[in-house]
C-alpha cells in the first residue's frame, strides 16, 4: 500500500464527491420528482422540501392517467412486460446463437472467419435509422412487423455482435491446452466445450449477457418504427406522458424510476461477475 | 506391424493453405518401437510441437499418414487414438486440485477410488508433488504446474505418451533428478515415449533414440551415441556435442604422398595418403573443396602441430575448455587436465584422421567420419 498524506486523502475525497454527486445528481433528481405533483415540480424557484406523494406511481400501476383535460389510459404496465420480455428473450436467442459463434471464431481460425466476425460486429457501427427503412418495408412484406418475433430479430442486431466478440475474447483467452488435455483424457469436443470452455468462460459470458441486456433494454428507434402501442416497450412507452394538456413530469420520472430498477438490480447482483470476468483469475496464476 | 508403436510417413503440416502457408513440418518419415524413448530433439520453431500436435489429433495433417500401435489414426479425432500427453504451458484446469487432475485422466478408465488414490500417490512421489496435491493450479508454481501436467500423461495406460518439453521450467537439480526417476518409470511399464525438448542432455540422458528436427526437416534420427560418431550432416555434427564441433572449410590438394586440407591464413593440415583409408582417400581427392569437423575431446596439442593462439581458457572444474583462433576462425578443445596457457599464447594443433569427420561443401551431407564413409 502506497502512504498517502491526509491532505492528499481529502482532497482525493473531495474530487470522488464531486464526480459522485455529478453522475448521481439527475437520478436524485428524478427519483425526487417522482413523489412530487406537476405543480410542485414546475415551481420556480424549484424547492427541495415537499410533501410527498405517490399518485404518479398509483396511475401508472392503475394505467389511469389524470389530467387537466380528463382522464387518459395509458398501458405503462403493458409497457414494462413488453421491456422485459423482448430484452431477455433476445439476450437468450442473442447467447444461444453467439456464445457457440464465438467459440468457433475463437478456436477454428478458418479463411474468412475473420472477416465474417467483422461484418458482425460492423452491424453496430450502422446507424440503426439507416438499417430501420428497408428493414420496416421487409418486415412488412413478411408480416414480421409488429410481431414480438420480429423485434427480437432486430434486438439481435444489438446483442449478437456484442456477445460475440466479448465472449470470443474471453474463450481465446483460455489457453487451448486446458481443452486439449481434456480432449485426450477421451472425451468428446462438444463434451469439452460444455464441460471446460464454457464454465471458464462462465463470468465472460454473464458480462456479455448482461450488457446485451442492457443495450436491449435502452433501445428505443427500433421499437418506435417496427412496434405499435400494445408492442411497445417503456422507452417507447413513455412518449404516452407528453399529453395534449402538457408533459406529465410526476409520472415520467416515476416510469422512469420504474423502468431503471430491474437494470439496476441486475447490475448491482451481477458486478461481482463483470469484476471476476474482467480479470479472468480463475485461469491465469 | 507387431511391434511398432508409432509410423508416420510421408507427413507434412502446412499452417494456411497447402503449399503455401507456413511449412512447419515436412515430408517426416520415422517409426518408433514399442517400448522405446525417443527424444524429438531441435531448436526453438523447429516443428516439433507440430509433430507432437498432429500424432495427438490437435492438428491436421495436411499430407501422410500416422498409425499409432498398428492403427491409422491421422484422421480420428483425439479421444479415438490412445494417446497420452503432456503440454509445455498452462494446461491444468483450474476449478480442479492438483490431485483432482491428475485423477482426471482415470476418468475414463473407470477405477475404484482406492486404486485412482493409489496411483496418484505413488505419481505424486516421482514427481516430488505430494505437498501441492490439495492446491489449485492458480496457487502453484510454472514447474509445479508442469509436473502436474506429467503425472496426469504419465499416470494413464496409453499406446504412447507425448510429452513436450515437461521440465522445461524446472530447476536443473530437480531436472535432472526427474529424468532418471521418470525413464525408470517408463520403462518399468513398458510405456512408449515421445519426448519433444531443445536441451541435448535431457535427450540423451532419457531417450533411446535421437531425432534431430531443424526447419521442419528431420535431419537424422539415431542413437545417442550413433548421432556424435556418425552425424549425417553438417548441422548434426554442429548441433549435437557439447561443446559444438569446430567446423572449417578446406581445400583439398595432393603432394608427393601427402594429402594437404589447406585452410584459410595459409594454414594446412598434411596428412599421409596411408592415413586414410582407401575409400574415403578416394573420396576426398574427387572433391576440391571439403568442410571438415572436428569434436573439440579429439583436438590435441602437439609441437609439430599447426600453430594457433589461445583467446579463453577456462577450467570448469573437471576438463579445461581452451578456446583459440585458428584458420581464420575460432577452435575450441577440451583437455582433462588444469591447463596453465596465458591469453595470447602460441600452441600447435594437431588432428588425428581418425577423429576427422568431413562434409560435402555444399550440400553439408557427412562423406566420411575418421576411417568410414558415411
Ligand atoms: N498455429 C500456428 N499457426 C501458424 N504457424 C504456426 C502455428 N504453430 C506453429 N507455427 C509455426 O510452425 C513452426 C513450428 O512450430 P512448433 O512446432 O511450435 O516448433 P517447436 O515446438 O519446435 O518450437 C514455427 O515456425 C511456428 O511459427
Ligand atoms: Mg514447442
Amino acid at each position: 500500500m502506497e502512504h498517502t498524506s491526509l491532505l492528499e486523502r481529502i482532497l482525493r475525497g473531495i474530487a470522488l464527491t464531486l464526480v459522485v454527486v455529478f453522475f448521481m445528481f439527475p437520478i436524485v433528481w428524478i427519483l425526487m420528482m417522482s413523489f412530487q405533483t406537476n405543480e410542485t415540480i414546475l415551481r420556480i424557484p424549484p424547492q427541495l422540501v415537499f410533501k410527498p406523494t405517490l399518485a404518479n406511481y398509483t396511475a401508472l400501476i392503475t394505467g389511469k392517467l389524470t389530467t387537466a383535460a380528463g382522464t387518459l389510459d395509458i398501458a405503462f404496465m403493458r409497457n414494462l412486460w413488453n421491456s422485459v420480455f423482448l430484452s431477455v428473450t433476445s439476450v437468450a436467442v442473442a447467447l444461444l446463437l453467439g456464445v457457440p459463434a464465438a467459440y468457433a471464431f475463437a478456436r477454428h481460425k478458418f479463411r474468412g472467419s475473420e472477416d465474417i466476425a467483422f461484418t458482425l460486429l460492423s452491424f453496430r457501427f450502422a446507424p440503426a435509422l439507416l438499417v430501420l427503412l428497408p428493414l420496416t418495408l421487409y418486415f412488412q412484406k413478411l408480416g414480421l412487423a409488429n410481431t414480438y418475433i420480429g423485434l427480437i430479430w432486430v434486438y439481435q442486431l444489438i446483442c449478437l455482435p456484442l456477445i460475440l466478440w466479448i465472449v470470443r475474447g474471453y474463450f481465446e483467452d483460455i489457453p487451448a491446452d486446458i481443452e486439449y488435455a481434456y480432449r485426450i483424457a477421451g472425451h468428446s469436443w462438444f463434451a469439452t466445450f460444455r464441460k471446460i470452455a464454457l464454465p471458464l468462460a462462465g463470468p465472460g459470458i454473464a458480462a456479455a449477457g448482461l450488457l446485451a441486456f442492457i443495450f436491449a433494454w435502452n433501445n428505443f428507434i427500433f421499437a418506435l418504427v417496427l412496434a405499435s402501442a400494445d408492442k411497445q416497450p417503456v422507452t417507447v412507452g413513455a412518449l404516452a406522458f407528453i399529453t395534449s394538456s402538457g408533459i406529465q413530469y410526476g409520472q415520467i420520472s416515476a416510469a422512469i424510476v420504474l423502468s431503471i430498477t430491474p437494470t439496476l438490480a441486475l447490475a448491482l447482483y451481477a458486478q461481482r461477475y463483470l469484476v471476476e470476468g474482467l480479470s479472468l483469475g480463475a485461469v491465469k496464476g | 506391424m507387431s511391434q511398432s508403436a508409432l509410423t508416420i510417413s510421408g507427413v507434412d503440416k502446412f499452417y494456411g493453405p497447402i503449399d503455401r502457408g507456413v511449412h512447419a513440418v515436412q515430408n517426416l518419415t520415422m517409426e518408433i518401437d514399442k517400448g522405446e524413448i525417443v527424444a524429438l530433439l531441435g531448436s526453438s520453431g523447429c516443428g516439433k510441437t507440430s509433430t507432437l500436435r498432429m500424432i495427438a489429433g490437435f492438428e491436421e495433417v495436411s499430407r501422410g499418414t500416422i498409425s499409432v500401435a498398428g492403427r491409422k489414426v491421422h484422421a480420428l479425432p483425439p479421444v479415438k487414438r490412445n494417446v497420452a500427453m503432456a503440454f509445455e504451458g498452462y494446461s491444468l484446469y483450474p476449478p480442479l486440485t492438483v490431485r483432482e487432475n491428475i485423477a482426471f485422466a482415470l476418468k475414463a478408465a473407470r477405477l475404484p477410488k482406492s486404486q485412482v488414490d493409489a496411483k496418484v500417490a505413488s505419481i505424486a512421489k516421482l514427481l516430488e508433488i505430494e505437498d501441492i496435491l490439495e492446491r489449485y493450479p492458480s496457487s502453484i508454481s510454472g514447474g509445479q504446474q508442469q509436473r502436474a501436467s506429467l503425472g496426469r500423461a504419465l499416470i494413464r495406460e496409453a499406446d504412447l505418451h507425448l510429452l513436450d518439453e515437461p521440465m522445461g521450467q524446472l530447476e536443473p537439480q530437480l531436472r535432472a533428478v526427474l529424468r532418471g526417476r521418470i525413464k525408470h518409470f517408463i520403462k518399468e511399464r513398458g510405456l512408449t515415449a515421445i519426448l519433444v525438448t531443445h536441451d541435448q542432455t535431457e535427450a540423451n540422458a532419457l531417450a533411446d533414440r535421437i531425432a534431430v528436427m531443424e526447419g521442419g526437416v528431420l535431419q537424422q534420427f539415431d542413437t545417442p551415441d550413433m548421432l556424435k560418431q556418425r552425424p549425417a550432416n553438417l548441422f548434426t555434427g554442429t548441433f549435437v556435442g557439447e561443446p559444438p564441433m569446430n567446423v572449417f572449410e578446406a581445400y583439398v590438394g595432393t603432394a608427393a604422398d601427402k594429402i594437404n586440407l589447406r585452410l584459410p591464413d595459409g594454414l594446412s593440415l598434411d596428412y599421409d595418403k596411408d592415413a586414410f583409408s582407401g575409400s574415403v582417400r578416394d573420396e576426398l581427392l574427387k572433391r576440391e573443396r571439403v568442410v571438415i569437423g572436428i569434436r573439440p575431446y579429439a583436438v590435441r596439442r602437439s609441437k609439430d602441430g599447426v600453430p594457433a593462439t589461445v583467446s579463453a581458457n577456462q577450467w570448469l572444474g573437471d576438463q579445461t575448455h581452451i578456446a583459440a583462433d585458428f584458420a581464420g576462425g575460432s577452435l575450441v578443445l577440451v583437455e582433462h587436465d588444469r591447463t596453465r596457457l596465458e591469453l595470447g599464447a602460441p600452441i600447435n594443433i594437431s588432428i588425428d584422421p581418425k577423429n576427422l569427420h568431413v562434409f560435402d561443401q555444399s550440400s553439408g551431407m557427412a562423406i566420411s567420419h575418421g576411417m568410414e564413409l558415411a
